[in-house]
């Protein structure tokens, strides 16, 4: 059985959980068996949790579980799979299953591998995985050969596929175990989380000045897309830190991606490389950003973001 | 530094080494590790041998890990200097991280173990980090938030683990009142703010210290502080690697006219099918 620790951010599931339902119900199907999700705390959706895959979803209903605690939730996790008789374990690789990954790992005697972005390939007993090494200068394939095997996997790597039905929930019990004590939680409400989002728009020091951001905001708006920066941005308090991408920052991995008056630093490009489609728009055709780019505009950033924004309302009301 | 029974540890044990013998022993003397790693420069051109099952380090500067060397490892030093008590810097790995090692005590660590062993997983790493730790009673264990190589942010929970700690990772922020440490954790889209006494397990972000270059009297009397080797104890490993790859050149950047960005928008829709 492949069972899914499918995390609620505050109550809620979210893409991230049906990517890894999705990815988990697709190596079940590879190894001949089912996928079962678990969910922890107070949790409105669980049942949806059967459209992407899961033939049974379990909620441990105590709401100690609705703050984090990566004790708590390794303990849980894997009591469940040892009861359920898990053989691999899916987990989202963000900020809750990268706590969590690793402390599955030594309680289950399991091999891990974290950030898996493409399916597993079954060899006999073992399974062969690949994730982004080098900050996304290399691949990495890996072969895990334990028992049961953990992954996490990437964000925006699968797509999430809505082939089944809902299901009802089970309620499984756990005792939870966390010390850590949960003050506030303190977030942008509205705007979709920078390593969630499918299009980023980022703006670097090629924008002079914080006053003149709304430019970037008209487009990402239009777009639906999440704004981000380069790391000199954020140092010079332009914009907020959690803006910043790159090695530093925060790694990413939109669909599209689009670079405005940012020179490409290999540290920028290691967070952002891996971005399906990246557009950059820079007046220097010597900036080194356009060799990782897939299109390019050579130009005067105030001239072309305002008019890049009307061709895409044009577009948005077309279609 | 003193910790207090409370009752969320009443039963805490380490194999062999009760939790009284922590709190007492260390009176008011604050205990602190850094493990710290050493990796590719940034700027390193990123190759692998003709079996592509190993990094090339032919002609690759190396050295200590961002984040470990920014945030942790300055954080640990700033609470020693006003709390009092000791930093050590913990390295897995071949003599020949030493510079790198040295490097930590110039910054401010007093001590230095080297557990001589090739660091091959993040799982051996762990273990080797968790075996040492379990004799020596830290009150806080730092790391960074993932190495820049593998990028597996792995370690941090896998020691957390070993030792039962609670294990915060990410962190942007860290205070320490008495016993207890009030933390922010980057998560998405935001900030948690969690408290938790000690000891714990925390993993370094952006934000917890500023980057601190070593001083000349650093650097002198780095030479003279003490570098331990420690023997490293067995593991089994459950993941090996096949081959590392490098991911195929990008076709070309196809430049647009500036004067027409409906032509963009048109490629962005129907050639790249993004939007
Ligand atoms: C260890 C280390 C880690 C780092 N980590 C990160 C990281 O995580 N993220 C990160 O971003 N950086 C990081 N950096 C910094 C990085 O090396 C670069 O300095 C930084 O990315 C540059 O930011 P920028 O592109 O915004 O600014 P610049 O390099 O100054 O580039 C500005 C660009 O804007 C263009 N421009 C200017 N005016 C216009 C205009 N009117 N129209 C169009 N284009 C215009 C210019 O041609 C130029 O290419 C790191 C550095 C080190 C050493
Ligand atoms: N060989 C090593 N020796 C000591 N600490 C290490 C080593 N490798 C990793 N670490 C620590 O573990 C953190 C996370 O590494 P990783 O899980 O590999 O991304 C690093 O930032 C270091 O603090």
């Amino acid at each position: 059985m492949v069972l899914v620790f499918a995390e609620s951010p505050r109550g809620t599931l979210k893409k991230a959980a049906f990517e890894a339902v999705t990815y988990g119900k697709k190596t079940a199907d590879l190894l001949g068996t089912t996928c079962v999700a678990l969910t922890l705390g107070t949790v409105k959706n669980a049942g949806e949790l059967g459209v992407y895959g899961a033939s049974r979803v379990l909620n441990i209903s105590d709401g100690t579980f609705d703050h984090f605690d990566s004790q708590a939730v390794a303990a849980a996790v894997a009591t469940v799979a040892q009861k359920e008789g898990a053989t691999v374990v899916v987990l989202s690789h963000s900020s809750t299953g990268k706590s969590v990954a690793g402390r599955l790992s030594v309680r289950l005697n399991a091999g891990l591998v974290s950030g898996v972005n493409s399916l597993p390939t079954v060899q006999g007993a073992a399974l062969r995985v690949k994730k982004s090494v080098f900050s996304g200068k290399a691949v990495g394939e890996y072969e895990i050969d334990s028992a049961v095997k953990v992954l996490s996997l990437m964000g925006n790597a699968v797509k999430p596929v809505a082939g089944g039905a809902a299901v009802s929930v089970e309620n499984v019990t756990a005792t939870p175990t966390g010390r850590i004590r949960v003050k506030e939680v303190k977030t942008q409400e509205g705007t979709v989380p920078l390593p969630e989002a499918e299009i980023v728009v980022s703006a670097g020091r090629g924008m002079k000045d914080p006053a003149n951001w709304g430019i970037v905001e008209d487009l990402a708006n239009t777009l639906g897309a999440t704004t981000a920066c380069s790391r000199p941005v954020a140092d010079s308090h332009w914009r907020p830190h959690h803006e910043h991408v790159g090695q530093t920052g925060i790694a990413i991995r939109p669909n599209l991606y689009i670079a405005i008056g940012i020179s490409g630093a290999i540290q920028h490009l290691a967070g952002v490389n891996n971005s399906k489609v990246i557009v950059v728009i820079n007046k220097d055709p010597e900036a080194p950003f356009f060799k990782a780019a897939d299109y390019g505009v050579v130009g005067d950033l105030f001239d072309i973001v305002p008019r890049l924004n009307e061709s895409l309302k044009k577009f948005k009301a077309a279609h | 530094m003193y910790v207090s029974l409370g009752p969320a540890k009443v039963g805490f044990t380490f194999p062999g080494i009760s939790y009284l013998n922590h709190s007492f022993s260390n009176l008011f003397k604050m205990k602190l590790l850094v493990c710290i790693s050493q990796t590719p420069d940034t700027t390193a051109k990123v190759s692998f041998k003709s079996d592509g099952k190993e990094f090339d380090a032919a002609g690759v500067q190396f050295i200590m890990n961002p984040y470990d060397e920014w945030y942790a490892l300055v954080r640990a030093c700033e609470l020693r200097e006003t709390l009092g008590g000791s930093v050590t810097a913990l390295n897995v790995g071949p003599a020949t991280n030493e510079t790198t090692i040295r490097k930590s005590l110039a910054i401010g660590a007093d001590d230095a173990v080297r557990i001589n062993a090739d660091p091959q997983s993040a799982g051996f790493v762990a273990k080797q980090i968790a075996e040492y730790a379990r004799i020596q009673n830290f009150d806080i264990i730092f790391l960074g938030k993932e190495t820049i190589d593998y990028n597996g942010s792995e370690v941090g929970a896998m020691v957390a683990e070993y030792l039962d700690l609670p294990y915060i990772s990410y962190a942007s922020k860290l205070e320490l009142n008495g016993n207890t440490a009030t933390l922010e954790r980057d998560i998405e889209g935001g900030v948690e703010v969690l408290e938790v006494d000690l000891p714990f397990v925390v993993s370094a972000a952006k934000g917890m210290a500023e980057q601190r270059i070593p001083n000349m009297r650093g650097i002198m009397t780095a030479r003279t502080k003490p570098l331990v080797e420690v023997a490293p104890v067995a593991y089994e490993e459950s993941a090996k690697t096949v081959q590392f790859t490098l991911p195929p050149a990008k076709a070309g950047v196809k430049l647009v006219d500036p004067a027409d960005m409906d032509e963009l928008v048109r490629l962005l829709h129907e050639e790249a099918k993004v939007i």
